[in-house]
């Protein structure tokens, strides 16, 4: 029995992201199509981060789920153009990043105001204040800035907006 | 094949892959945890930017060529990097001093390169150009932070800003793989990428009350393949376990 199109979308909905275990493949928008191909599925994938050490794993995750599901042929491509961006997470993977206690990206990637600019305006994603200050750029992946809340003064992972 | 394409490409990816190889020697020496983390991301970066590159330079070799290939197993008269990306790293203001004359280069060549009629060289640019975009301003808050700092801190840092500047000419030299990339369209004019560089870098050193440099006189070398001594060394270490085991595997 083959496969549809459809089915290896939900399939995939099972594939987690190693950093972000809450996160699924298709929360994060890394997924970026689904092709019939014979006796399998050929997946295509943008990285997140040029250096992003989870792509190998992603594409492991990707196609261990798809084989337990019966997949012969699975083909797992990367493409770099048109750029992944933080625009593509779904509503329901910011929401989930929230609920695990990271802001997720704020406003549209677009936005260059972070060139020798001012840090965005974040809220914290536990008491949902907006008085929180950057303490550095750079955090625990290279997805995400180090943050804390001046109102109930927890520190908190930011997933930068790229 | 087109040399020069190749030739241009390879600049590109070495440049990311020393600057990366350099910076992972901070790992686990920063000043504090987080500066720590943040310049081994940086290095990631670069090291996934070279990835890209060299993955597009094999591909234009040709068969039998792969990214870890060119990386690993060429010598040094073939690794066309910039001389200021190969120095050694001193003190953490003489890494952030390189950083942020390097940052802010990149980040005006790759706002150009977004344009490139190459279609390779925009996909990779419109992907490094979000990373390098946060590196050129974290490097640049480092370099205010440092010169309007303590009395310390500023003299330190003067003294790499200045004895860094000899190294910036060869970013901005023209040769013949500069006009070939220029004039198809592929890579930018450098003197436009030196006349922003030269704004942003003014602009920045005064809110750092420090002096911008102002001798003439310029290295060069690195991107032709003349490096200087210490490229040698980077390479002993970063190619050692690949050419001592070819086949091995992570
Ligand atoms: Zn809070």
């Amino acid at each position: 029995m083959a496969a549809t199109v459809k089915q290896i979308w939900d399939w995939l909905e099972e594939v987690s992201d190693p950093e972000i275990p809450v996160l699924t493949v298709t929360d994060l928008g890394v997924v970026r199509d689904v092709d019939l191909i014979e006796d399998g599925a050929l997946i295509t994938i943008t990285p997140t981060y040029s250096g992003c050490p989870a792509m190998n794993e992603i594409e492991e995750n990707i196609r261990v789920v798809l084989s337990e599901k019966g997949i012969q042929n699975i083909k797992v491509k990367t493409v770099l153009s048109p750029a992944w961006t933080t625009d593509w997470m779904t509503e329901k993977g910011k929401e989930k990043l929230r609920e695990f206690g990271i802001a997720p990206p704020e406003g549209s990637s677009s936005d260059k105001s972070v060139l020798f600019g001012k840090a965005k305006q974040v809220t914290c994603p536990h008491c949902k204040s907006t008085e929180t200050e950057m303490i550095s750029q750079f955090g625990s992946t290279a997805c995400k800035s180090l943050y804390k809340c001046t109102s109930c003064l927890e520190p908190f992972d930011y997933f930068k907006c790229i | 094949m087109d040399t020069k394409l190749l030739e241009y490409t390879l600049r590109l990816g070495d440049n990311a892959l020393i600057l990366g190889q350099r910076l992972v020697e901070w790992c686990g020496h920063g000043p504090v945890l987080e500066q720590d983390i943040a310049l081994s991301n940086i290095a990631l970066d670069q090291l996934g930017q070279a990835r890209m590159l060299l993955q597009y330079a094999a591909e234009q070799k040709g068969e039998g060529f792969t990214e870890d290939k060119l990386a690993f197993f060429r010598p040094e008269e073939e690794f066309k990097n910039a001389l200021i990306l190969e120095l050694p790293n001193e003190d953490w203001g003489f890494t952030l001093a390189r950083q942020f004359y390097f940052d802010t280069y990149n980040y005006f060549l790759y706002s150009e390169l977004l344009k490139s009629s190459d279609e390779n060289i925009k996909a990779i640019a419109q992907k490094a150009i979000k990373e390098i975009s946060y590196h050129a301003q974290w490097s640049a808050e480092w370099i205010i932070r440092l010169g309007d700092g303590t009395e310390e801190s500023h003299h330190r840092i003067q003294k790499s800003i200045d004895d860094l500047w000899e190294w910036t000419g060869e970013l901005f030299t023209k040769d013949e793989i500069d006009l070939f990339a220029e004039n198809d369209n592929i890579g930018p004019n450098l003197d436009v990428i030196k006349e922003n560089w030269h704004e942003k870098v003014s602009q920045i050193l005064e809110i750092a009350t420090l002096k911008k440099p102002e001798a003439e006189w310029m290295q060069s070398g690195g991107k032709q393949g003349s490096h200087t001594e210490y490229l040698g060394f980077i390479l002993a270490e970063m190619q050692s376990l690949p050419r001592m085991y070819p086949e091995a595997n992570w």
